[in-house]
């Protein structure tokens, strides 16, 4: 398995961001949803056999308190960018994957700048609304309601969630709530009230190859959100792929099909 | 002291399984439980109990700003403010307050406010809260980590437009106005007394002082479980050294039921304070606190939600018993209360009192005769709780000579126009 490293990096804005690298090859960055990076990222671990990965903490789920520079879609979607040239990836053009927020956001980068994008990966990704399909409303959920929305088993889920803290801890408690407010509390700025800031309008500029990502099983953005942007992308060799045996937390649920799908379709 | 009598105006008829059956009393509440035809009466009961309020001798009579609430049917306070405003004629309209991040422009607070202290002949005393998460965020759709953002710009802006002479332009994030012109202004100058409600967030504490406005705590927890944020409160104003410490800074809203002795309050009044905790606070405890809208400080420093989960399971199994002892409830007799009032005012060292007397499912008639009770025996022995403290520097300053709708030129502004009255046959209008 490739080894990952962590480096910080600083944007020409001057937000400070960490890197969390591994594997070699062409550059593909990472996006993550608004749960922020896991300990371990088992889905990197089998991308960075293929690729040089890259991926960065957004404001709000890192240590350094950069929350405040962001404030919109645009502002987020100029920020990834930043990041990518932050990065020093040298002459290569990047493959964009993210998942959930992180979708929503390289979708809107490429629709910026398509041009700077080699193939584009959205995995459950937010970022549309379909009156017909009203996304839960996860800023209202409790966490074990959370856990079943995102997870095909919500048990395992609701434990990976908050990593087996103990909440009679009140120190504990506090920090996991601090954390919490932060990373949803930034996430919030695009997810809020509906998470829904008019990329439609924009999907006809993502020129580039698009993969759909997309668990079986979502109950959270449904299977029938990658069909609305199948139709709203221009690109012929754009394409949907669903995952058995996973919700919305496909990386996390099935990694390894996850992994093929993508590997499959960057080449 | 100053007592204002405050009605949040709750529905009633909330069922008895209300809180096994429905998920939350607010946002989501079941819509099929209103009935406007019910409204009609209900609306005119708790307007009339104002004015009651305000005929027996209480200094300000308040409302405040809920929306989707099966404990507050006032979405527009301002509504109701305007009716007290032409029934009335003495006691201050305590609007606690208009949510001013939710108005689109916030011009509009600036506007309305101005209008009902012209209307009123200067009795408004202008509440600017935050707003809470389920107003705020659920129900008005406000992205909840710039809530504070917004709410910090309106607040500017309703000051600028009532403070600048000439029309200025604003080129605020969330407002762009090109010709801000606030028409009306109000009477009180510089503005009307502001109150800002605190529900436990430690950045309103140097917002009040910030601008020397009044800080009112407004909770259901009593006098007791309002003692550390009070306590906050003073700690905060003694370490910055830059106001006094006048208790007329300070408000807080408390639950008080008035009986002949302290049995029969229990007899009169424990049914409908408890229709109050067990059901109108049932609120999904996800609506309470979405991330973002605390700030960090606020919940490091152990401040969180009121209606959290933990919150909610012991307002259920609260017994009356619980809610007195607790100081949720000040209840009894008018000793009793006028002693722990007492007691109450000087430990939180606060000039002005919100009272609940209306609270729940609570008949008009027993409305009435804690609030008349109250005002007879109550409140005429702790009027000068603070001898040495000004109290009307945060009060509203009404014109001596102001247009009284309820004297004698009521009647004269009720009589049919003729066309032979003067000038309007000569203007030839």
């Amino acid at each position: 398995m490739a080894a990952f490293s962590t480096d910080a990096v600083t944007t020409a804005k001057g937000i400070d961001a960490k890197v969390r690298r591994g594997g070699a090859g062409q550059p593909l960055v990472w996006f993550h949803g608004a749960g922020g990076l896991a300990p371990t990222e088992p889905l990197l671990d089998l991308l960075a056999e293929r690729y040089h990965v890259h991926a960065a903490e957004w404001p709000g789920y890192g240590e350094e308190r950069t929350e405040q520079a962001i404030e919109d879609m645009l502002d987020f979607a100029l920020h990834g960018w930043d990041l990518v040239e932050a990065m020093g990836l040298g002459a290569a053009t990047p493959h964009l994957v993210g998942h959930s927020m992180g979708g929503m956001i390289a979708a809107e980068m490429a629709a910026l700048n398509p041009r700077g994008v080699a193939r584009l990966v959205l995995v459950n990704s937010a970022g549309l609304w379909l009156d017909s399909h009203p996304i839960p409303d996860i800023f209202a959920m409790l966490p074990f309601e959370l856990a079943e929305a995102l997870f095909v088993d919500a048990k395992a889920g609701e434990a990976a969630m908050t990593g087996g803290l103990d909440f009679s801890d009140n120190t504990a408690l506090t920090a996991f709530m601090v954390n919490n407010a932060r990373r949803l509390g930034t996430a919030g700025k695009i997810l809020f009230p509906v998470p829904n800031r008019r990329l439609s309008k924009r999907l006809y500029r993502i020129t580039n190859p698009t993969l759909l990502l997309w668990g079986a099983e979502d109950r959270l953005i449904e299977p029938k959100y990658a069909e609305a942007f199948a139709q709203g992308l221009v690109n012929a060799d754009s394409q949907v792929t669903l995952v058995e045996g996973a919700a919305h937390m496909t990386p996390y649920e099935q990694p390894a099909a996850a992994a093929e799908a993508i590997t499959g379709f960057l080449g | 002291m100053k007592f204002v009598w405050f009605n949040l105006m709750p529905w009633p008829d909330l069922p008895d399984d209300f809180r096994q059956e429905h998920r939350s009393v607010w946002v989501d509440i079941d819509n099929r439980l209103f009935d406007p035809v019910r409204a009609n009466e209900v609306y005119n009961l708790y307007m009339d109990q104002l004015e009651f309020a305000e005929s027996v001798g209480f200094d300000g009579i308040g409302c405040n700003e809920h929306h989707q609430n099966g404990y507050g049917l006032m979405p527009s306070p301002n509504i109701i403010a305007a009716g007290l405003a032409r029934r009335t004629s003495k006691a201050a309209l305590c609007v606690i307050g208009n949510s001013i991040a939710l108005y689109n422009p916030p011009i509009r607070v600036a506007e309305e406010f101005a209008m009902l202290d012209c209307i009123s002949g200067g009795r408004l005393v202008a509440g600017f809260p935050v707003g809470t998460p389920m107003d705020t965020n659920f129900c008005y759709g406000q992205i909840p980590a710039l809530t504070r953002d917004k709410y910090a710009e309106a607040h500017e802006l309703i000051m600028r437009a009532w403070a600048e002479e000439d029309v200025f332009a604003f080129d605020g994030k969330y407002n762009q106005l090109r010709y801000v012109n606030c028409w009306p202004k109000p009477i009180q100058k510089p503005h009307p007394p502001i109150y800002i409600p605190g529900g436990g967030s430690i950045e309103t504490w140097d917002f009040c002082l910030d601008h020397d406005y009044n800080y009112s705590y407004l909770s259901f927890n009593g006098y007791k479980g309002g003692q550390a944020m009070m306590d906050g409160y003073w700690q905060r104003q003694a370490e910055r050294g830059d106001r006094d410490d006048s208790p007329y800074r300070a408000s807080f809203a408390q639950i008080i039921c008035v009986a002949d002795s302290d049995a029969e309050a229990e007899r009169l009044y424990s049914e409908h304070i408890l229709y109050f905790f067990n059901r109108c606070l049932h609120v999904h405890p996800g609506f309470a606190d979405p991330p973002g809208y605390r700030t960090v400080d606020t919940i490091k420093a152990g401040k969180l939600n009121q209606l959290r989960k933990e919150a909610q399971q012991l307002f259920q199994k609260l017994t009356w018993r619980d809610l007195v002892d607790g100081g949720f409830v000040i209840a009894g007799s008018p000793d009793t209360v006028t002693e722990t009032m007492r007691h109450m005012i000087h430990t939180l060292r606060v000039g002005t009192v919100f009272g609940l007397f209306h609270m729940g499912n609570m008949p008009d008639h027993k409305v009435r005769y804690s609030t008349q009770l109250f005002a007879e025996k109550v409140m005429p022995r702790l009027q000068d709780e603070w001898p040495d403290h000004d109290a009307e520097r945060w009060w509203a300053k009404p014109l001596d000579t102001r247009y009284r709708p309820d004297d004698g030129s009521m009647a004269d502004a009720r009589r049919p126009v003729s066309i032979n009255d003067a000038g309007l046959a000569a203007g030839g209008a």
